[in-house]
C-alpha cells in the first residue's frame, strides 16, 4: 500500500487512463452530440495529461510542447465542432447523432 | 502496299475503326443499326487484308510497330519514372488471329441481323466495341495497354450476355465477368510488379515501364537477378509467371477454372458464342505465347509437366463430360474445352512443332467452332430448342444444313485434309517430343472427340423423323449459306496447305522456342 | 504417265466436286454415269501406268512425285507427293478395277434411291481417299486416306439413315477405326522422332541406325491401327455391323478395298517390319501371324451358324484378312498380296451375288405383297425387312434360287470355290501359298490352325450355296425371285471370271508367275526365311490344301445339299451350347458393351451430371458464397451510425496497443516494466471498458435497424 502514499508518474498515467476510457465511454454511449463532443474533449485532455506526467518523469520538455498544441488545436476544433453541431441541429432539429446515418454504406 | 507498310498506323486504324463504329452506331437511328455495324466490320476486315498481304513472312521481329508516349509521370530530375507507352506490333504469332477476329466479326454481326430485334442500337455498339478490345489485346505490346484492352473486352461481353442472353444470362455473365476479373486482379497485380522490377533492376531501364521490349531482357534474367534484391523473394520470377499463368488459364479456360464456360455459352446470344469461343478464348492462350513464356522461360520449363496435365485432363475430361450433354451448345461448349486442351498441350510441348500446332489450333478451333454455334443459331431460330433429343433424321428435311454440319463436325474431330487436323496433329507431335506419355493420353482426345460429335450427328441428322414439328423445318437460306462458306473454305484449305498458314508464323515460333529454351531472346527488338 | 500419276486421285475427286455442287442440274442416272466414267477413266490411266513401268524393266525403284509441301514446323516437314511403285500401282488397280465394276453394279442397284446422287459423291470420295492411302509417299498421307476411308465408310453404312440400325452400325464403325487410328497416330509420332521423316524413302534408308525395339513399337502401333481398319482381333465387331449399308458397298470397302489397308500398310512398313522386336524375342511379326490366324479361326466359328446372307460373307471377310496377316506375319508378303489381289476378286463378287439375290428377293416379296414387280426405291426398309417381318436377307427364307437366278446362281457358285480354296481356281492359289511358306517357315501350329480354318471356311460358304441356291424354294418371296439387269450381271461375270482364272493366269507357275515378278523388285529380300524343321513338298501341301477344301464342300452338300430343308423352321438350326456360342458371335459385343461402352457412359455421365456440377462448380460457387456471406457481414459493419464508427476506432486502437505491447523493443518494454502493475492494471480496466462498450452497442441493435429504415424514418 506503499503505493498509495506518494503519488507517482504510475498515478498520474492511471488518472489519465481513467480520463480517457471515461471519454471514449462518453462518446459511444450518448447520443447527444454535445456531449459526445464534451467527451472529445475529456479524451483529449486525458492525453495532455499523460504528456505532461511523462514528460516530467522522462525529464524533457517534448511532451509540454506537445500539450500547446493539442490545447490550441482543441481551442481550434471546439469552434468547428460547435458550428457544426449548430448547423447539425438547424437541418435536423436535434443533436441526437443517431440521426445522422445518411451514409449509411 | 508499300503505302500500308510505311508510315501508316495501319493498326492503330484497325483497332479504332470498330470503336469510331461504335460511337456511330450509337449516334444513328435504330434501324440504321445493323447497316452501320456491318460496313464497319467489313471495312475493318478489308483493312485486315492488307495487313496479311503486308506482312512479311521471312521476319521473326515485329511488324507494323507504333510507338508513341502515353503516359509519363512522377517526373524525378526531368526523367519520368511511370511510363506507359502506346507500343503496337505484329509478329507471326498474333498474324492470324487479326484476321479470324474481324472475319468472325462479320459474321456474327451479318447473322445478328436476324435474331437481334431489341434494343439493336446498343447491341451493335458492343459488338463493335468488343472488336476493338479484341483487336487491341492480339496488338498490344505495353502490359500496360494489354491489360486496358483486356479489360474492355470483358464490358460489352457482360452486356451481350446479360441483356440478349438466355432465361439465367444474369448468373451466367456475373460468372463470366467475376471469373475472369479474378484471374485478371492478379494479373493486374504481377504487371505493376513487372514495371517495378525494371525499376530497381541493373539491367532495366530505370523507369517503372511495361513495354514488351524493355522487359524481356530484363524478365530473362529475373531468377539470376531476383535472390540478389532484397526487395524481391527469391523465387520472383515463379511467382510472376504463376499470376499471369493463372489469369490467362482462366480465359482459356484450362482445367479446372473451366466452369464459366458452358454457362457463359449457353446463354450467350448466338453471335456471342460465337465470337465468345471463336476469339475470346485465345486471348488466354496468346497471353501464355505472347507474355508468360517469353517473360518466364525458366518457370515456363518447370511448371510445363503441371500445364501440360491439366491440359491433357481438360482434354479427356472435356471430351466425356460432352459425351452426357443434352443441349448442343453446351456440348459444343464443352468440345471447346477439350480443343483449347490440344493448343495447351501443343503450347507446353516447347518446340517448334506443337507450338505450331497449338497456333494453327486456336485458328481452327475459331474457324470451325464458330462454324458450329453458328449452325446451333440457325438451328434454335427455327425450332427454339437446343435440345438434343428434339431432333432425329433432319437430313431428310435439311440437307444443305446437314452437309454444312457434317463437314464442320469432321474438322471438329479432326479429321485429315480439313483444318483440325493440323493443327491437333502437330501440336500432338510437338508433345511426343517433349513426352510421349503426354501424347498417348491426348491423342486419346480424338477418339473421345469422335464419340460425343458422331452421337451428336447421329442424333439430330439420322434415325427417322420422330417430331412433327421438325417435318416443316425450312432448309438454309441463301444467306445462312453465304455465312458457312467462307468458314467451310477455310476449312478445307487449310486442311490441304496448311503452310500457307504455317509458314508465316515459322519464324516468329523458332525465335520464341529459342527463347523458352534458354538461349538469348532474338526477337522483341523494336525500332 | 507416271509424272501425272496425280490424275488418278484426282479423276474420282473432281466427280465428287462436280456432283456436290453441280449435281442438281444433272439427273440422278447422269451423276451416276459421271462417277462411274471418272473411275474408268482413273482405271484405264492406271492400266497405262502399270504397262509403262513394266516397259522400264525390273531396275525401275518406284518414283515419287511431288506435288507441294504439305505441312512444315520447324524441323517437322511433309510434303504432298506421291509413290508410283510396284506395289501402289497393283493396289490402285485393283482399286479402280474393282471400284469401276462396282460403280457400274450400282447404277443398276440403286437406280432407284431417291438418294442416288449422294451415294455416288460418297463412293467417288472413297475411291479418292483409298487412293491417296495406297499412293502417298509417307505416313501421314496414308494416314489421310486411312481416315477418309473410314469417314466415307461411315457415311455408307448410314446411307439410309433413317432406320437407327444403319446409322448405330455406320457410328460404331467410325468409332472403332478412331481406336485404331489412335495407335497409328501414336506410331507416327514415334516414326518420326525417330527417323525424322515420315517419307517412306527416309525411313527406310535408315532402319539400321534404329533399334529392333523401338522398330517393334512402331509396327506393333501400326498393327493395332491395322486391326481397326481390317478388323482383326479385338476390333473386328464394327465390320459385321458395317453390313447395314448398301451391298455394293459392302463388296467395294467392305471385302475388296478398304479392309485391306492394314495388309497394305504392313507390307508397306515391311523393311521396319523384318526387323522389329516386340519383345525379348517375340517378333512384331509373331503377333501378327498369331492374331491373324486366330481371327481367321475365330470368325470362321461365326460364319458357320449365321443366317443372315451377308454376315456369313462378313465374317468369311474377317476370316479370309486373318489370312492375309497370316501370310504377313510369317513374312510372306508376296502371298498376303496376292491373297488380297484374289480375294478382291472372288469377296466383292460375293456380295454382289448377294445383292442381286437380295434384290431378287426383293422383287419377288414385292411381287407376292403388291401383286406387281415393286420399284426398289425404298431400300430403307426393305433390305432389312423392318417394314414389315419379312427378312430378304435371311437364308433361311431362300433356297431354290438355282432355277430362278441362274446367272447369278453361276456366278456366286465360282465365287464360292474361290473363296473355298477349290483346286486351280484364284483364292486355293493365294491361299495354299500363304499355308504352304507358313509350315515352310516353321510355324507348324499356325499351319495346322490355318488347315482347321480352311475346312471350315469350305465347309460354311457351301452351306451358305446350298442354303440359298439348292433345293425347293421355302418362301413365297423366293419362289417370285426372278434374274438381276444386266447392268448388275455383267459385272458379276467379269468378276467371276477373274476370280476363277487370277491364280491360273497370275499365279502359275508357282511363286514364279506374273505376279511374283511384278512385286519382287520392291520386296526383294525381305520377308520370308525358310524355317528349322520338316518342309512339307509343294505337292503334298498343295494335296493337302485340295483335299481339305473338297472334304468341306462335301461335308456340306451332306448336310445341306443332299436334302435341302423344305421349310423355313426345318432350316432354323437346333444345336448346343457350342452353336449357340457361334450363332451370338461368343457375346463379344456384349461383353464390350458392358466393359468398355457401358462403363464410359457411366463415366461420361457422372462427371457431366454431378462431378462438374457440385465438385468443380461447387467449388467456385462455393468461393463466391464465401465472399457474398462475408462482404454481407462485413457490409452490416457500416451502418451509418457515427457511434459504431467510433467503436470500430475504439476496437482497432485497443488490438492494436496490444499487438504492440506484446511487441515493443526491449528498452521501452522495461520501461513499462518499471511502471509495474498499474499499467498492466491499466490495461485489464481497459479490456473491461471495451468489453462494456461493446455490450452497450451491440445491445440496441433492433432500434438501430429500425432508424436505418428509411420508411419509419420519416413517419
Amino acid at each position: 500500500m506503499e503505493a498509495l502514499t506518494t503519488i507517482t508518474t504510475t498515478h498520474y498515467l492511471i488518472l489519465s487512463a481513467i480520463l480517457f476510457s471515461l471519454g471514449v465511454l462518453g462518446v459511444l454511449m450518448r447520443r447527444s452530440a454535445i456531449i459526445a463532443f464534451l467527451s472529445i474533449e475529456l479524451m483529449l485532455n486525458a492525453v495532455n495529461l499523460s504528456f505532461v506526467a511523462l514528460a516530467r518523469d522522462l525529464v524533457s520538455l517534448d511532451g509540454q510542447v506537445v500539450v500547446f498544441f493539442v490545447m490550441t488545436v482543441a481551442a481550434a476544433e471546439v469552434a468547428v465542432g460547435l458550428a457544426l453541431i449548430v448547423a447539425f441541429y438547424r437541418s435536423l432539429g436535434t443533436t441526437d447523432i443517431d440521426e445522422a446515418h445518411e451514409l449509411y454504406g | 502496299m508499300d503505302f500500308f507498310t510505311s508510315g501508316f498506323p495501319i493498326l492503330t486504324v484497325l483497332i479504332f475503326l470498330p470503336l469510331v463504329g461504335a460511337i456511330i452506331t450509337a449516334i444513328l437511328p435504330d434501324d440504321m443499326a445493323e447497316s452501320s455495324a456491318l460496313a464497319f466490320t467489313v471495312l475493318t476486315a478489308l483493312l485486315s487484308l492488307f495487313v496479311i498481304f503486308g506482312f512479311d513472312p521471312t521476319r521473326a521481329d515485329f511488324q507494323f510497330v507504333e510507338r508513341y508516349n502515353w503516359i509519363d509521370a512522377i517526373s524525378r530530375q526531368g526523367e519520368s519514372l511511370f511510363k506507359v507507352e502506346y507500343l503496337l506490333g505484329l509478329d507471326g504469332i498474333s498474324l492470324w488471329l487479326i484476321p479470324l477476329t474481324t472475319l468472325l466479326m462479320v459474321l456474327s454481326v451479318w447473322f445478328s441481323s436476324d435474331s437481334v430485334t431489341e434494343r439493336k442500337k446498343e447491341y451493335y455498339a458492343f459488338m463493335l466495341l468488343l472488336e476493338t478490345g479484341m483487336l487491341g489485346v492480339f496488338v498490344a505490346l505495353d502490359l500496360f495497354l494489354f491489360f486496358i484492352f483486356w479489360e474492355i473486352v470483358l464490358i460489352p461481353m457482360y452486356f451481350l450476355i446479360g441483356i440478349w442472353g438466355g432465361s439465367n444470362r444474369i448468373y451466367a455473365t456475373m460468372k463470366f465477368v467475376l471469373y475472369t476479373m479474378a484471374g485478371s486482379a492478379l494479373m493486374l497485380a504481377a504487371i505493376m510488379g513487372l514495371g517495378m522490377v525494371n525499376l530497381v533492376s541493373p539491367s532495366g531501364t530505370g523507369q517503372i515501364a511495361f513495354a514488351f521490349d524493355k522487359l524481356l531482357p530484363v524478365m530473362q534474367g529475373l531468377p539470376q537477378l531476383a535472390p540478389t534484391l532484397a526487395t524481391l523473394p527469391a523465387n520472383a520470377a515463379m511467382w510472376f509467371f504463376l499470376a499471369f499463368a493463372l489469369a490467362f488459364a482462366i480465359k482459356v479456360p484450362l482445367f479446372p477454372f473451366h466452369t464459366w464456360l458452358p454457362d457463359a455459352h449457353v446463354q450467350a446470344p448466338t453471335a456471342g458464342s460465337v465470337i465468345l469461343a471463336g476469339i475470346l478464348l485465345k486471348m488466354g492462350t496468346y497471353g501464355y505465347l505472347r507474355f508468360a513464356l517469353p517473360f518466364f522461360p525458366e518457370p515456363a520449363r518447370d511448371f510445363a509437366p503441371l500445364f501440360a496435365l491439366l491440359a491433357i485432363i481438360g482434354i479427356l475430361y472435356g471430351a466425356w463430360v460432352a459425351y452426357a450433354q443434352k443441349d448442343i451448345k453446351s456440348l459444343v461448349a464443352y468440345s471447346s474445352v477439350s480443343h483449347l486442351g490440344f493448343v495447351m498441350l501443343g503450347i507446353f510441348a516447347l518446340n517448334a512443332q506443337g507450338l505450331s500446332g497449338g497456333i494453327l489450333q486456336m485458328i481452327n478451333h475459331g474457324i470451325s467452332t464458330g462454324a458450329l454455334f453458328l449452325l446451333v443459331g440457325m438451328i434454335y431460330e427455327r425450332r427454339h430448342t437446343r435440345d438434343i433429343d428434339a431432333f432425329g433424321g433432319l437430313w431428310k428435311i435439311m440437307p444443305i444444313y446437314a452437309a454444312f454440319f457434317l463437314i464442320t463436325m469432321l474438322a471438329s474431330v479432326g479429321l485429315p485434309g480439313l483444318n483440325g487436323f493440323v493443327g491437333e496433329f502437330l501440336a500432338l507431335l510437338g508433345a511426343f517430343a517433349a513426352n510421349p506419355w503426354w501424347a498417348l493420353f491426348g491423342t486419346l482426345g480424338v477418339v473421345l472427340a469422335a464419340t460425343y460429335m458422331l452421337r451428336l450427328f447421329n442424333k439430330m441428322f439420322f434415325g427417322p423423323v420422330d417430331r412433327d414439328e421438325n417435318r416443316g423445318l425450312l432448309d438454309l437460306t441463301r444467306k445462312e449459306v453465304a455465312l458457312l462458306v467462307p468458314l467451310v473454305i477455310l476449312m478445307v484449305l487449310i486442311g490441304f496447305a496448311p503452310n500457307l498458314f504455317l509458314d508465316p508464323m515459322q519464324p516468329s515460333v523458332n525465335a520464341l522456342v529459342e527463347i523458352v529454351n534458354g538461349n538469348a531472346p532474338s526477337i522483341g527488338m523494336l525500332p | 504417265m507416271i509424272d501425272l500419276i496425280w490424275l488418278i486421285p484426282l479423276l474420282p475427286l473432281l466427280g465428287v466436286v462436280i456432283n456436290t455442287f453441280f449435281g442438281r442440274f444433272l439427273s440422278g442416272k447422269a451423276s451416276a454415269w459421271l462417277a462411274t466414267l471418272l473411275v474408268g477413266i482413273a482405271a484405264a490411266l492406271t492400266l497405262v501406268t502399270i504397262f509403262q513401268v513394266r516397259g522400264l524393266g525390273e531396275e525401275f525403284g518406284g518414283e515419287t512425285v511431288t506435288l507441294y509441301r504439305w505441312m512444315t514446323a520447324g524441323d517437322f516437314s511433309v510434303t504432298l507427293s506421291f509413290l508410283v511403285d510396284q506395289l501402289s500401282l497393283l493396289m490402285t488397280m485393283v482399286i479402280t478395277g474393282v471400284g469401276f465394276l462396282i460403280h457400274m453394279y450400282s447404277i443398276g442397284y440403286m437406280a432407284h434411291d431417291p438418294g442416288i446422287r449422294r451415294y455416288f459423291i460418297y463412293l467417288n470420295l472413297f475411291v479418292f481417299a483409298m487412293l491417296m492411302l495406297v499412293l502417298g509417299d509417307n505416313y501421314l498421307l496414308m494416314f489421310l486416306g486411312w481416315e477418309g476411308v473410314g469417314l466415307c465408310s461411315y457415311l455408307l453404312i448410314s446411307f439410309w439413315f433413317s432406320d437407327t440400325v444403319n446409322a448405330d452400325a455406320g457410328k460404331k464403325a467410325f468409332i472403332v477405326n478412331r481406336i485404331g487410328d489412335f495407335a497409328v497416330l501414336l506410331g507416327i509420332f514415334l516414326t518420326w522422332t525417330t527417323f525424322g521423316s515420315l517419307a517412306y524413302a527416309d525411313i527406310f534408308g535408315s532402319i539400321e541406325a534404329v533399334s529392333a525395339g523401338v522398330l517393334g513399337l512402331i509396327t506393333f502401333l501400326f498393327f493395332v491401327g491395322c486391326t481397326g481398319k481390317s478388323a482383326q482381333i479385338p476390333l473386328y465387331v464394327w465390320l459385321p455391323d458395317a453390313m447395314a449399308g448398301p451391298t455394293p458397298v459392302s463388296a467395294l470397302i467392305h471385302a475388296a478395298t478398304m479392309v485391306t489397308a492394314g495388309v497394305y500398310l504392313l507390307v508397306r512398313s515391311a523393311p521396319m517390319l523384318d526387323e522389329a522386336i516386340l519383345i525379348s524375342n517375340f517378333l512384331t511379326r509373331d503377333l501378327v501371324a498369331w492374331i491373324g490366324v486366330l481371327t481367321a479361326l475365330f470368325a470362321a466359328t461365326i460364319a458357320l451358324t449365321q443366317t443372315d446372307i451377308k454376315r456369313v460373307l462378313a465374317y468369311s471377310t474377317v476370316s479370309q484378312l486373318g489370312y492375309m496377316f497370316l501370310g504377313v506375319g510369317t513374312g510372306a508378303y508376296i502371298a498376303a498380296i496376292f491373297h488380297l489381289f484374289t480375294h478382291a476378286f472372288f469377296k466383292a463378287l460375293l456380295f454382289l451375288g448377294s445383292g442381286s439375290v437380295m434384290h431378287g428377293m426383293e422383287h419377288g416379296h414385292h411381287a407376292i405383297s403388291h401383286g406387281q414387280p415393286a420399284e426398289a426405291d425404298d431400300h430403307a426398309t426393305d433390305e432389312h425387312g423392318h417394314a414389315d417381318s419379312f427378312d430378304v436377307q435371311d437364308m433361311r427364307n431362300m433356297g431354290g434360287l438355282w432355277q430362278k437366278m441362274p446367272a447369278t446362281a453361276w456366278t456366286f457358285l465360282i465365287g464360292g470355290l474361290a473363296l473355298a480354296g477349290f483346286p486351280l481356281t484364284s483364292g486355293f492359289f493365294s491361299k495354299d501359298e500363304i499355308l504352304t511358306l507358313t509350315q515352310h517357315g516353321g510355324y507348324n501350329l499356325l499351319y495346322v490352325i490355318g488347315i482347321v480354318t480352311a475346312f471350315m471356311t469350305a465347309f460354311y460358304t457351301f452351306r451358305q450355296f446350298f442354303m440359298v441356291f439348292w433345293g425347293k424354294p421355302r418362301t413365297e418371296a423366293a419362289a417370285h425371285a426372278h434374274e438381276s439387269p444386266s447392268v448388275m450381271t455383267v459385272p458379276l461375270m467379269i468378276l467371276a471370271a477373274f476370280a476363277l482364272l487370277a491364280g491360273l493366269i497370275f499365279g502359275l507357275p508357282l511363286e514364279d508367275g506374273v505376279f511374283h515378278h511384278w512385286l519382287e523388285p520392291l520386296l526383294y529380300g525381305l520377308g520370308h526365311h525358310e524355317g528349322e524343321g520338316y518342309h512339307l513338298p509343294i505337292m503334298a501341301s498343295l494335296a493337302i490344301s485340295s483335299i481339305v477344301a473338297i472334304a468341306g464342300i462335301a461335308l456340306a452338300y451332306l448336310r445341306y445339299g443332299r436334302r435341302p430343308a423344305e421349310t423355313v423352321g426345318e432350316a432354323t438350326a437346333k444345336g448346343g451350347l457350342l452353336h449357340a456360342l457361334s450363332y451370338n458371335k461368343w457375346y463379344v459385343d456384349e461383353i464390350y458393351h458392358a466393359l468398355i461402352v457401358r462403363p464410359y457412359e457411366l463415366l461420361a455421365a457422372f462427371s457431366a451430371r454431378f462431378f462438374d456440377r457440385f465438385v468443380i462448380d461447387g467449388a467456385v460457387n462455393g468461393v463466391a458464397k464465401l465472399l457474398s456471406v462475408g462482404g454481407g457481414g462485413l457490409g452490416r459493419l457500416q451502418s451509418g451510425f457515427v457511434r459504431s464508427y467510433a467503436l470500430g476506432i475504439v476496437s482497432g486502437l485497443f488490438i492494436i496497443g496490444f499487438v504492440m505491447f506484446l511487441t515493443i523493443p526491449n528498452e521501452l518494454r522495461n520501461y513499462f516494466s518499471q511502471l509495474g502493475t498499474p499499467a498492466i492494471l491499466t490495461f485489464v480496466v481497459g479490456l473491461g471498458l471495451l468489453a462494456l462498450i461493446l455490450w452497450t452497442t451491440l445491445r440496441p441493435r433492433k432500434t438501430v435497424e429500425a432508424a436505418a429504415d428509411p420508411i419509419t424514418h420519416t413517419s
